[in-house]
């Protein structure tokens, strides 16, 4: 299929795309790497009518560091990540798992965190590194903690007027310990269970593909904290089923991802 | 003079050869060309309203809006689509009991499947077309829908075709013995499994597509189209748009894949040659994958509940099955959907010698796409299903696998003879290939490490399959039931001025390397260096006649035209040269592109002086010596139906007990194509078949709601394998030539589908074993497995 005919802005600066974007809000779509949104308007799953090309802003470029904190770019794809897996051990086991070379070049973290993707490997990372999500509209910048970011299938806490300008994660010091592990039948695809976890020191337990959206959940973490049975915990989650895995498979899958991960933790 | 007997050991020999084929470079170097990179003057593009519904009634069709669109050249609705076009039924007279109702290119009162075309938009660009298919108003009235090919039988299911009063389409009974006296013998022990074959589908690299041009003035349609047998589609166009036959050109240029999608007659294609006529302007229509999912045909779709009774000494008595096949609203014209089902009850159990067999098969109508002739057409339900119960059946009586069939296989020096269920079989061997399979594979040593390995709670299994593959098919196939399907080809060579050979074949080239072995065997049978041979194939105006590349036949059939069409103008050649050099026909011989002194090797004379002098200076030849550089013949296969070939395959796989995973270790596969004209290419096909045969297996499936909506129709959610998953795939050859040719060679092209299926699914029984779970369900998903394993 062909897309539905589209209006095409390439904003130079943050400033610039804010006032596209709030002059077609409800009929734009901010465009960053394009392998999700560039799909969705082929089969006109997505229609906007304005696409905003994210690609010449230079404010949502690179990655600096400050205080033991990593500021990202929005911009900053999945294949420039690989530099700063040292920093991050945690990005090093997940982005091998993200789909293939050729999405890897042009995916964003930007992109990847504004789709909110249940199934998708940088939102469950955010939350288990307890990363910060910065936005800016029209009345400015603000920042939203990862764990109050995701709100359901496709669904944040980002306003339709907002774009997201970095995210912002913590470097990891000596001791931290990371574990990641994930179930897909074939390489590359979006996962069947995942789960991203940081012991950095507090223990933080993101799952990925099992429900509306990551999931952490304190009780689960307080329970393998103090060395108890985790399965009531895993219990509380709404598991959701598909064509690949029912909600009842998502929930043995759950157990396996998250013993296998705990397993395989980084020293 | 240098008989066909000896053409094997020439000096100058290809076949045999690895050889690499002459257009991978061109291929590579991204100089294909498909139907997509054609660009022609005045070129418009075709999209079309597709039901949403799988089944309903058409109460109107409003197109006044897609008319008056941007860009929009012309709108067809069903009904203005049927006025031009002949109505076709998908049946055949050998077919006994077929029945099929009538198909236009656009659906007219009924929408019958999701996906079903329903209105033409013909636009400036595909998008505009698109466009524009979104103003088509469709009022629609849901009908029941009769989706499951389970309770399409039933007395309250919704019948598809009223005029039948049910959903049959058509059954056939096989009663060879008394099965039922058999199974009733003391010490006959009997296992008994109901198999499900999930639908999927071919996905080619290249979509279908076809770009169609009607030149008025000549009143000549040509059609550039990705296929496989343009001759057939030539006589189809003819009939269906009432062309004269000389008057349709259909063109098969370079074809990135097929799999038996691409033989048969699409809506959607026809549609876009009337739009093409109707116009006066070249219409492209190329499916994308969406469209490729819903209309492209499925494959499979099997319940099969069968028995099987074997001794505890290890005779298998016999089989008795039923077959039930779902094929969607219509019998596929003009192959049929029959011929799955058929082939089914053909070749279930044909490699083993038991003495009773007993099969019923039932083919249905359902509110699903259609579903026909997909590689290895039958042959993975037919193999699951007897190497199923096979080892099935060793688990009962505790003996190895390997060793009840080495029991119950045809021995190799039993033929001719014919199968249980009547199949004529020849030059087989089953034995030798089972034999070598074991050592390739070190069966011992796997079973050994096998067992270590459950001490560790690591559950690997070995799985076999011993197989037939129908190839080269006679006109037993299609032609005796009135399909217009030729099952002979020709080959024309000519020797140009230069020396060099031009070479045209009736065959086409889809990929698997065709043209290549087409110029290796005139290379080698006439006598000049392989890149002195140029080849065309796949166009109804230049090429004989014949019926193109399927069912295995392409190198069996066409391969051998070519070898009698080269040895038949070396033989011409000869004679000129004979004379021009005062020698004898018998004395002399054509290699590396010269006439030498077949004794000695020595040249005598170029093959460019010979033409030269024949085409430019005749005067200086006698004038009662007539030269023909150009020899056409013809070749069909006579005295069988088919040409089967045999093979043994293996799979080792592991399965993640606590994720139902499993991981295909290594595959297997000895294959016995006769003669192997190009082991590189021969390999390969297995390679990409046992592929096939995996994802059939593991991974894909057409999954469809209880209401007919195809639920995983983009390549995120519809399975393919992936090169990742795969695992090594050794090959090995036994060469037992068919007596049927000079040439030899058997097709090779759908063992791997065959067969690897029915080899894995052993493989994850094997391996459920010691957890007392087995599976018969394909794809074997890890949701399936983990629920044999009663882990959710
Ligand atoms: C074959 C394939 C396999 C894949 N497998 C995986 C996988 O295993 N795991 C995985 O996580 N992903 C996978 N993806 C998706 C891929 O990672 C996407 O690239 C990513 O999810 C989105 O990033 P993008 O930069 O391409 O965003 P785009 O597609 O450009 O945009 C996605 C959405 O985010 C919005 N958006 C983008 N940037 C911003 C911004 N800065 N501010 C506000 N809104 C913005 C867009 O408007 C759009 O709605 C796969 C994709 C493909 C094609």
């Amino acid at each position: 299929m062909k897309a539905a005919d589209f209006d095409y802005l390439r904003p130079s600066s943050l400033a610039e795309a804010l006032t596209c974007l709030s002059q077609n809000v409800g009929v734009a779509q901010p465009l960053a790497g394009g392998q999700s949104l560039m799909p969705m308007m082929n089969f006109r799953v997505a229609t906007p009518e304005v696409l905003i090309d994210l690609a010449d802003i230079p404010d949502l470029r690179g990655v600096t560091e400050l205080d033991g904190m990593l500021r990202i770019g929005a911009m900053t794809t999945y294949r420039d990540l690989t530099r700063i897996t040292d920093r991050v051990p945690l990005l090093g086991l997940a982005l091998p798992h993200i789909a293939h070379d050729a999405i890897r070049n042009r995916g964003t973290i930007g992109g990847s965190v504004a789709l909110a993707d249940p199934a998708a490997e940088m939102p469950a990372l955010l939350l288990a590194l307890g990363g910060v999500i910065e936005l800016a509209g029209p009345d400015g910048q603000r920042e939203v903690a990862a764990d109050d970011f995701f709100q359901g299938y496709y669904a944040t806490d980002r306003a339709e007027d907002e774009l997201i300008v970095a995210i912002r994660l913590a470097v990891a010091k000596p001791g931290d310990s990371f574990g990641f592990y994930e179930l897909t039948q074939r390489h590359g695809d979006y996962a069947l269970a995942g789960v991203a976890i940081a012991h950095a020191p507090d223990l933080r337990i993101a799952f990925f593909g099992i429900s509306d959206r990551p999931i952490r959940l304190p009780e689960l973490e307080a329970a393998l904290t103090a060395g108890t049975d985790p399965g009531p915990a895993l219990d509380q989650i709404e598991f959701e089923g598909d064509l690949k895995a029912s909600a009842a498979t998502r929930r043995h899958y759950a157990r396996v991802v998250l013993d296998r991960a705990l397993a395989g933790m980084t020293s | 003079m240098t008989g066909p007997a000896t053409i094997f050991d020439r000096p100058n020999r290809y076949i045999g050869q690895p050889t690499p084929r002459a257009d991978a470079a061109r291929l590579l170097a991204g100089r294909g060309r498909f139907v997509d990179d054609i660009q022609l003057p005045r070129m418009v593009h075709a999209a079309f309203h597709r039901s949403p519904h799988a089944h309903a009634r058409i109460v109107s069709v409003d197109v006044t809006a897609a008319r008056a669109a941007s860009g929009v050249l012309g709108v067809w609705t069903g009904a203005e689509m049927a006025a031009l076009v002949t109505p076709y039924v998908g049946v055949l007279t050998h077919m006994a009991g077929l029945r099929s109702a009538p198909q236009h290119p656009l659906a007219v009162d009924v929408a019958r499947w999701q996906g079903e075309p329903l209105v033409m938009i013909v636009a400036r660009s595909r998008a505009e077309a698109e466009d524009a298919a979104e103003l088509v108003e469709v009022d629609y009235e849901e009908l029941p829908p009769a989706c499951d090919a389970t309770t399409a039988l039933a007395k309250d299911a919704a019948v598809i075709h009223a005029d039948f009063g049910s959903n049959l389409a058509w059954e056939r009974k096989v009663d060879v013995g008394d099965i039922d006296a058999a199974f009733a013998q003391p010490g006959v022990q009997i296992v008994e499994r109901e198999f499900r074959f999930g639908r999927h589908t071919g996905v080619t690299l290249e979509s279908r597509g076809t770009v169609c041009e009607f030149d008025p003035s000549e009143g000549c349609l040509t059609m550039h189209y990705s296929g496989q047998a343009p001759h057939m589609m030539q006589v189809i166009l003819s009939r269906l748009m009432s062309l004269p036959e000389e008057n349709v050109r259909v063109i098969s240029n370079d074809v990135g894949g097929s799999f038996g999608i691409k033989i048969h007659t699409y809506g959607d294609e026809l549609a876009a040659a009337v739009a093409a006529r109707a116009l006066g302007r070249p219409v492209k229509f190329v499916a994308d994958r969406m469209e490729s999912f819903l209309t492209d045909i499925h494959a499979r779709d099997h319940v099969v509940k069968a028995r099987m009774g074997v001794t505890a000494s290890g005779t298998i008595v016999g089989i008795d099955m039923h077959d039930l096949t779902g094929i969607g609203p219509f019998s596929m014209y003009p192959r049929t959907s029959a011929i799955e089902c058929n082939q089914v009850l053909n070749l279930t159990g044909a490699p083993y010698t038991m003495q009773h067999y007993r099969a019923h098969g039932q083919v249905v109508f359902q509110n699903k796409n259609l579903m026909c002739q997909y590689r290895a057409v039958g042959h993975p339900i037919a193999m699951a299903v007897a190497d199923g119960l096979l080892e099935d059946a060793a688990r009962v009586i505790g003996m190895d696998p390997v060793e009840l069939r080495r029991r119950n296989l045809m021995a190799d020096d039993s033929y001719p003879r014919s199968s249980t269920a009547g199949m004529k079989l020849d030059d087989l061997s089953h034995q030798a290939a089972l034999k070598k399979l074991c050592e390739i594979m070190d069966y011992d040593g796997l079973r050994a490490e096998q067992a270590r390995l459950r001490e560790q709670g690591i559950f690997r299994g070995i799985g076999f399959v011993s197989m037939v593959e129908v190839t080269n098919p006679s006109p037993m196939f299609y032609g005796i039931g009135g399909a217009p399907i030729a099952s002979q080809d020709g080959a024309t060579v000519r020797l140009d001025a230069g020396g060099a050979l031009h070479v045209s074949s009736s065959i086409t080239e889809q990929g698997q390397g065709t043209n290549g072995i087409l110029a290796q065997i005139a290379a080698g049978v006439f006598g000049v260096d392989i890149d002195r041979v140029k080849v065309t194939t796949g166009d109804t105006g230049t090429v004989p006649y014949g019926g193109g590349t399927w069912a295995s036949r392409g190198a069996g059939i066409g391969g051998e035209a070519m070898l009698l069409a080269a040895q038949a103008l070396k033989e011409q050649v000869l004679d000129v040269a004979a004379v021009m050099l005062q020698s004898e026909p018998g004395l002399l011989d054509i290699r590396g592109g010269a006439v030498v002194d077949a004794a000695t090797g020595a040249e005598r004379m170029g093959l460019a002086d010979l033409a030269r002098t024949v085409y430019y200076r005749g005067n200086e030849l006698p004038s009662d010596l007539k030269p023909e550089l150009i020899a056409t013949r013809h070749y069909r296969v006579t005295d069988f139906p088919f040409v089967f070939t045999n093979g043994a395959m293996a799979a080792h796989v592991e399965v993640d007990p606590e994720t139902g995973f499993v991981k295909v270790l290594h595959f297997w596969a000895v294959e016995d194509c006769g003669r192997v004209i190009n082991p590189m290419l021969v390999d390969e096909q297995v390679r990409g078949g046992v592929v096939q045969g995996i994802g059939g297996a593991l991974y894909e499936e057409c999954l469809y709601s209880d209401d007919g909506q195809l639920l995983n129709a983009t390549m995120a959610d519809y399975m393919v394998p992936m090169a990742a998953e795969m695992p090594e795939i050794t090959v090995a050859h036994i060469e037992t030539p068919t007596k049927t040719s000079f040439l030899g060679a058997k097709g090779a092209g759908e063992a791997g589908t065959g067969g690897a299926p029915a080899a894995i699914l052993n493989a994850v029984n094997d391996a459920l074993q010691p957890m007392g779970a087995t599976i018969w369900q394909m794809p074997m998903t890890p949701e399936r497995i983990l629920k044999v394993l009663g882990k959710v």
